[in-house]
């Protein structure tokens, strides 16, 4: 059984191809401004990874924000259904789920069967969003792949107060020019990204076994204030970006 | 005065209101103490009435900060305490 | 040579001072100042027995004491007044504190209620102050003093600094975006995202898909208004109504809260942004006068 998922978010579009409940390819490109051509490239790199034809894949399903524009899919999950099955496939014991993307934050709260107990979405507010941290390094001149090692490497407790991006901005800005350090000002972005999400965990109730997907999973710097806030560790699984990809291709091969 | 201390953002309104000319008469103040979060505190108005007012720092992150007592679904801990009936929300 | 393009900031305003024509030469009695440092603009109002004698309007520097003397400096420059002229001055804004000069400091919420029942006479009941990085609704009586009031500085929607953002994201003068929101056929659905960073991104989209600047600056306006528009009735619209603040200069935000409220909001007299100064230099006159009527008795 060969099965496809795409997920097609507003920053990023990923492909996932798997076979009897293995990945066997998968692939990541930039949205911009075409969700449906980038969905369409995605799918063809993957599809070449995987070494499978496309007409080999029994059914392809989508998710993500872009659904709504992609639509030549067999089907489609919503981005909650779809981060689910993907992170139980890769934890399988994960009661908590922290899906953090480039416009939003999503926390899903999941029964002992992996059903969903209940979850909270913040996709009004960039403030808890990778767009936040994206922002953040642009004002102090790193990439925000070097963030999470700023971050890591900090020698103070520094607190940020702005909330906002456009202030935050200002803000990190103000603090360069009081000779606070990068590294510090850095960890001062994480713990205030980590306390927004800590409000929506415990809304939804703070369990032991979380598992942190998307972008923003690759930021150490970020995953090391979130657990030191919930008190908790938290696993970011191999692949995190590729997560709910793979779980809207576990939901191909579930659902024919 | 009624003074409406918090924000709005894309996921919601967020206020604490406080009636100021129903505290300013109040003598225990418990709601202070009650907070968890410790976010009342008192100062003198500009008319030199000493009122319980949200601390600066803790005004734009009350969903976080409130988010303990909302989500247990019971009356919230200064609303309680708050003998005066001075305090209410907006969320 | 190579000839350097030169960077255009959009987002700058202009700064002002103006001193009053019909007070050449003033021998007053009691001159007091108010000065109200803000995130992004500060102004200082100087009053020569409760009448307007000068005042300044600039943009707030990284050091507020500095603005501060900037600030009434500008104002005195050709009052031929020193800063040991000025009776009783008073600090308000976020930076209030910093008012090296100042006699005391007095919240901007009651400030700007004092300045405006100046500004628009004593019938005003709700005022909607937009300022550089906050937007207040703020309910008061006859005498100006307030009621209630309700704020939002945690997000940039709804405040000056959102709309920078969209006038450097066009390339238009901030000053000229009001004018230019009108310049479209049809009023267009509003921007969908409240937040300037993802309203910013659907900008981008409705310009790729062919909307003129105009009309994605009508959009903008319009989401702005909605926003505002919240805020006020939340906190409860009683009339008359006036909104001050930079953003009142901006008549494509100014005039769809007037048309989606059903109301007019009445015409300012003088420079909207220097309400809150004004009211801190109001404020000082009347506790001066009150002090000296306490030692006469």
């Amino acid at each position: 059984m060969i099965t496809a998922g795409i997920d097609c978010g507003s920053q990023n579009t990923k492909a996932a191809i798997m076979k009897d409940g293995k990945v066997l390819g998968k692939a990541l490109l930039p949205t911009e401004f075409d969700a449906d051509l980038a969905a369409q490239r995605v799918y063809e790199i993957a599809l070449r990874e995987a070494g499978i034809k496309k007409e080999d894949v029994q059914r392809l399903v989508i998710t993500g924000v872009g659904r709504e524009i992609v639509k030549w899919g067999d089907g489609e999950i919503n981005e909650v259904g779809a981060a689910v099955k993907g992170a139980r496939y890769a934890i399988s014991d994960t009661d908590t789920i922290i899906d953090m993307g480039a416009d939003g934050c999503r926390v899903i709260r999941l029964n002992d069967d992996g059903s969903v107990m209940k979850y909270e979405v913040n996709d009004k507010c960039a403030s808890g969003a990778g767009t936040f941290i994206e922002a953040m390094a642009r004002a102090l001149q790193i990439t925000t792949e070097e963030m999470g090692d700023f971050s890591l490497r900090h020698t103070k407790e520094l607190a940020t107060n702005a909330q906002c991006v456009v202030f935050a901005e200002s803000e990190v800005i103000s603090l360069i020019h009081a000779k606070e350090t990068r590294e510090d000002i850095a960890y001062g972005v994480h713990m205030g990204i980590a306390n927004r999400i800590a409000s929506m965990i415990r809304r939804v109730g703070l369990t032991d076994h979380f598992t942190m997907i998307g972008g923003p999973g690759y930021n150490k710097g970020l995953v090391s204030c979130m657990s030191k806030v919930f008190g908790r560790d938290i696993t970011v699984p191999e692949g995190n970006q590729f997560i709910s990809a793979t779980g809207a291709a576990i939901y191909a091969a579930e659902n024919q | 005065m009624i003074a409406n201390y918090g924000y709005e953002d894309g996921s919601g309104h967020y206020y604490i209101r406080i009636d100021t000319s129903k505290c300013a008469d109040c003598k225990d103040k418990g709601c202070i103490s009650a907070c968890p979060e410790t976010l009342f505190a008192t100062e003198l108005d500009d008319f030199d009435d000493e009122v319980v007012l949200i601390r600066e720092d803790a005004r734009n992150t009350l969903q976080n900060s409130c988010s303990q007592c909302k989500a247990s679904g019971e009356i919230e801990l200064c609303t309680k305490a708050c003998t005066a009936d001075a305090i209410g929300f907006s969320w | 040579m190579v000839e350097t393009e030169k960077k255009v900031d959009y987002w700058r305003w202009t700064e002002s001072n103006w001193k009053n024509p019909e007070i050449p030469d003033w021998h007053g009695s009691l001159i007091t100042a108010g000065v109200d440092i803000g995130s992004t603009s500060t102004q200082a109002v100087i009053l020569a027995d409760g009448v307007p004698y000068a005042y300044s309007n600039m943009r707030t520097g990284s050091n507020s004491p500095d603005s501060a003397i900037g600030a009434i400096n500008w104002a005195m420059k050709d009052t031929g007044l020193t800063l040991e002229d000025l009776t009783y001055t008073i600090g308000t804004g976020y930076g209030r504190v910093n008012v090296p000069f100042s006699n005391k400091t007095v919240t901007e919420i009651t400030c700007h209620a004092r300045g405006a029942n100046y500004i628009y006479g004593p019938t005003v009941r709700t005022i909607l102050d937009m300022g550089g990085q906050d937007c207040k609704a703020i309910h008061c009586d006859e005498k100006g003093t307030v009621t209630s009031f309700m704020m939002n500085d945690k997000c940039a929607a709804g405040t000056g600094r959102g709309m920078e953002v969209i006038a450097n994201l066009l390339a238009v003068r901030v000053e000229d975006i009001g004018d230019m929101s009108f310049q479209i056929d049809e009023e267009p659905a509003p921007v969908s995202s409240t937040c300037v960073i993802f309203a910013k991104s659907e900008a981008t989209k409705l310009m790729r898909s062919g909307w003129t600047k105009e009309k994605v600056l009508a959009a903008y306006c319009h989401a702005m208004a909605l926003r505002v528009v919240r805020l006020l009735e939340r906190n409860g619209m009683e009339l008359d109504f006036a909104i001050t603040g930079g953003i009142a200069k901006n008549i494509g935000v100014t005039r769809r809260i007037e048309s989606l409220m059903n109301i007019k909001a009445l015409s300012p007299t003088m420079d909207t942004q220097i309400a809150g100064a004004l009211g801190a230099a109001l404020i000082g006159k009347e506790l001066v006068e009150k002090k000296r009527a306490k030692e006469n008795q």
